[in-house]
């Protein structure tokens, strides 16, 4: 088959790239550009944009001797990801990036690109396992819990998943680095990327204040309504927040405050105690399904962050338009724009993201 | 296979590599003033002189050096250093903004020392308006350093006019530089007119690596590279001996018959431009076909990323050269097609096709049959969105 391979200049897309070779595909591989200036993003940031990371992807092409190209998909990324983030948080919501960039880039616009170019398959270094039974592509959980990114995947949807490969879900981290280290490639050891690469320094609130300006407003106790502190832009907090608050006062019992509310049209953050951010109920809208949609009523478990641990849950309501699940045991601490994936065991049955909860 | 890409470098021709093989198994520096070191002095200079008469220049004013980046730093900032060494309020470079690189970026690097770099308008084929170097010649009357002024363009292959450049530099007694490394072996040009100029070896089938900075009546320059003392203390370093012979060698072939040559890439280049007309009717021809250099043609797809063609051509076996420069990180459009006018979306779609010593009408043959359905593909894969504005 002609297979595309995205490579980003880590150790998990090279070796990757590495197996879709030794199965015998006819293999091209293609960086993506995706920073409008890569110059000014320091190169050793732990991303996948520096001109250091394109070097890496070029060389492990070269390694394995097949043709290597950049593909600059930077306005897209700026328009569908960094844009979409930036406005997000505006709305007091709280975005993944990581998932925007595998719906409209990684996997939509290269994806049609790529099958357009006459590609029948996209290959990622993505922890997931795919296979196909009669109901069609199935997505499932990396064999190793802790590199698993099934649930950033969740969004593909049937169709872009039966033109997707990730040829190292089935094997663990280490043995991942073990084996680019056995192919010479020269990423074996080069460290994970954790940050939301085009924020390298880590410092969100930096990146947003520079964007959206000061906008100040109160921070306000949930219950008695008083005004606790003041903050420089409700865009800097996230549900289920802790740190940072620089409240003028503890509460009455000394217990530890949260964010528990945000209104970007007031500028009001709210804060309370742990117990108001239990969420037994989520509803999340635009669900993409990755298999045939269960049925109202079906017992499932429910995932809302990368690496969150998964409860147990049931589908309450599904329509075209949104899902609602009810949770066995309550969740602490969930944002709406965070994406809420349902999985039957280790298969990912969908996601949607979320809007409501209660 | 068809490799049409031969403006970023040809086929090294034969008898070069044989002359280059034979110095290199030659022991001796060319600088001793034993048998060895005299054997690769004779060799130099008798490089240098076969050289300059295929160019019709003195033998004197050609310096060796390392290739056409390194020719076109001393026709900038070597200039512009000898020249303020002198006369210190000649603080201004003018050239033209669809320079290579080798010029801009030596030029720019000069503003942080209090250098005014100005840059001569091109209309939309890309030629300078000498109106316009007239008007900046009078503003900076006094001041101007050096003019640089390339005589074939590398991307679109438009060739300036230099003669007149010249004409209106030498009465002010104004410098002028040219980077010819395009142009040499692809056009009749008249080395003996600008002051300076660029020519690279391995455009014309000689080895990488070598090159020739022409300096008439050795204009006083401050050396780039200081050390040694070799050639006339314009450039320091070891004489690259194989390197010398090789490019002598490649020029000698490519001297025998310039006029033939000429009218071979022509012929080869109206076949790639009538051909790729037949199957993308709308195709956009860019720079001046009329006065351009004979060996190239650079062609927009109206509706393709330029990437895109290159990937499919690539896996069909020709080799060609997108309009834009994708250096790791994002495509920029390219600054010759943006000072031209073009808009990014043309500039992204172009791709830029030449022929060289080694063409064959196969080539041509191979890239015409493989073109639609490329285009085709491309069409259907679509264009990026641009970068705007930062978010």
């Amino acid at each position: 088959m002609k297979v595309l391979a995205a490579v980003s200049g880590g150790v998990d897309s090279a070796v990757a790239l590495a197996r879709a070779v030794a199965a015998g595909h006819d293999v091209t591989a293609v960086h993506f550009a995706l920073q409008p200036n890569p110059e000014l993003v320091r190169n050793g940031a732990r991303g996948c944009c520096t001109i250091s990371d394109a070097h890496d992807a070029r060389r492990a092409a070269d390694r394995v001797g097949v043709p290597f190209y950049v593909w600059d998909v930077a306005g897209d990324f700026q328009k569908d990801v960094m844009a979409d983030f930036v406005s997000e948080y505006e709305q007091g919501r709280t975005p993944n990036p990581c998932i925007r960039c595998n719906q409209h880039i990684k996997f939509a616009a290269v994806l049609d690109r790529a099958v357009a170019l006459g590609f029948d398959l996209v290959v990622t270094g993505h922890y997931a396992r795919i296979s196909q039974d009669p109901d069609g592509p199935l997505l499932s959980r990396a064999i190793d819990p802790r590199k698993d990114q099934s649930y950033v995947l969740a969004v593909l949807g049937r169709e872009n998943l039966s033109r997707c490969w990730f040829p190292v879900g089935d094997t663990t981290k280490p043995e991942i680095r073990a084996e680019a280290a056995g192919l010479g490639l020269n990423v074996a050891g080069k460290p994970d990327s954790h940050d939301i690469c085009f924020i390298p320094d880590g410092d969100t609130a930096g990146f947003l204040e520079r964007r959206l300006g000061a906008r100040p407003g109160d921070i306000v106790d949930v219950d008695s309504g008083e005004v606790l502190g003041h903050h420089s832009g409700s865009y800097g907090f996230t549900i289920g927040q802790r740190k940072g608050l620089a409240l003028s006062r503890p509460s009455a019992d000394g217990s530890p405050r949260y964010v528990v509310g945000i209104d970007p049209q007031t500028r009001t953050i709210t804060v309370g105690g742990r117990e108001h951010l239990a969420v037994a109920t989520i509803t999340a809208q635009q669900p993409t399904w990755c298999r045939p949609v269960p049925a109202p009523g079906a017992s499932l478990h429910v995932q809302v962050r990368a690496h969150g641990t998964p409860v147990p849950g049931r589908l309450a309501e599904v329509g075209e338009e949104s899902f609602r699940v009810e949770l066995a045991e309550p969740l602490f601490g969930l944002a709406p724009g965070q994406s809420c994936v349902l999985y039957d065991s280790d298969v990912v049955l969908g996601q949607g993201t979320v809007t409501h909860t209660g | 296979m068809a490799y049409l890409d031969h403006a970023a470098s040809t086929r090294i021709r034969p008898v070069a590599v044989d002359a280059w093989a034979a110095a290199s198994m030659q022991e001796g520096n060319p600088s001793s003033t034993h048998s060895a070191g005299r054997w690769g002095r004779r060799a130099v200079e008798d490089a240098r002189e076969s050289i300059a008469a295929h160019l019709g220049i003195p033998p004197d004013s050609i310096c060796f050096v390392s290739g056409g980046t390194e020719a076109d730093n001393m026709g900038i900032t070597g200039i512009v250093a000898g020249r303020r060494a002198v006369d210190s309020r000649r603080d201004v470079v003018i050239t033209s903004p669809i320079e290579h690189k080798a010029v801009l970026d030596p030029a720019r690097a000069l503003e942080s020392s209090g250098i005014t770099v100005e840059t001569i308008r091109v209309d939309s084929r890309g030629v300078i308006e000498l109106e316009h170097l007239r008007e900046l010649l009078q503003i900076y009357r006094g001041r101007v350093a050096v003019v640089a002024v390339m005589w074939a363009n590398n991307e679109v292959g438009t060739i300036q006019p230099i003669d007149e450049v010249v004409a209106m530099c030498r009465p002010a007694r104004i410098p002028v530089h040219s980077d010819a490394v395009q142009a040499v072996g692809a056009a009749s040009l008249d080395l003996n007119l600008p002051n300076t100029s660029a020519l690279s070896a391995h455009k014309l089938g000689g080895p990488k690596g070598v090159g020739i900075f022409v300096n008439h009546n050795r204009y006083p320059i401050d050396p780039v590279l200081r050390g040694g003392g070799q050639e006339n203390k314009m450039r320091a370093g070891t004489l690259n001996v194989p390197g010398i012979v090789g490019m002598a060698a490649a020029f000698d072939e490519t001297f025998a018959d310039i006029p033939a040559a000429i009218a071979k890439y022509r012929g080869l280049r109206d076949q790639i431009i009538e051909g790729a007309r037949a199957i993308v009717p709308d195709v956009v021809i860019n720079g001046d076909p009329e006065n351009g250099l004979p060996s190239l043609a650079h062609l927009s797809f109206p509706g393709c990323e330029g990437d895109s063609l290159m990937l499919l051509l690539d896996a069909a076996g020709v080799q060609v050269s997108v309009g834009s420069a994708c250096n790791a990180g994002a495509t920029t459009a390219s600054h010759v097609l943006s000072a031209m006018g073009a808009d990014p979306m043309t500039a992204r779609s172009s791709l830029r096709i030449s022929v060289g010593w080694s063409t064959t009408g196969d080539d041509v043959d191979l890239f015409l049959k493989v073109l639609p359905e490329a285009v085709t593909r491309a069409r259907q894969a679509g264009m990026s969105t641009p970068v705007e504005g930062r978010v």
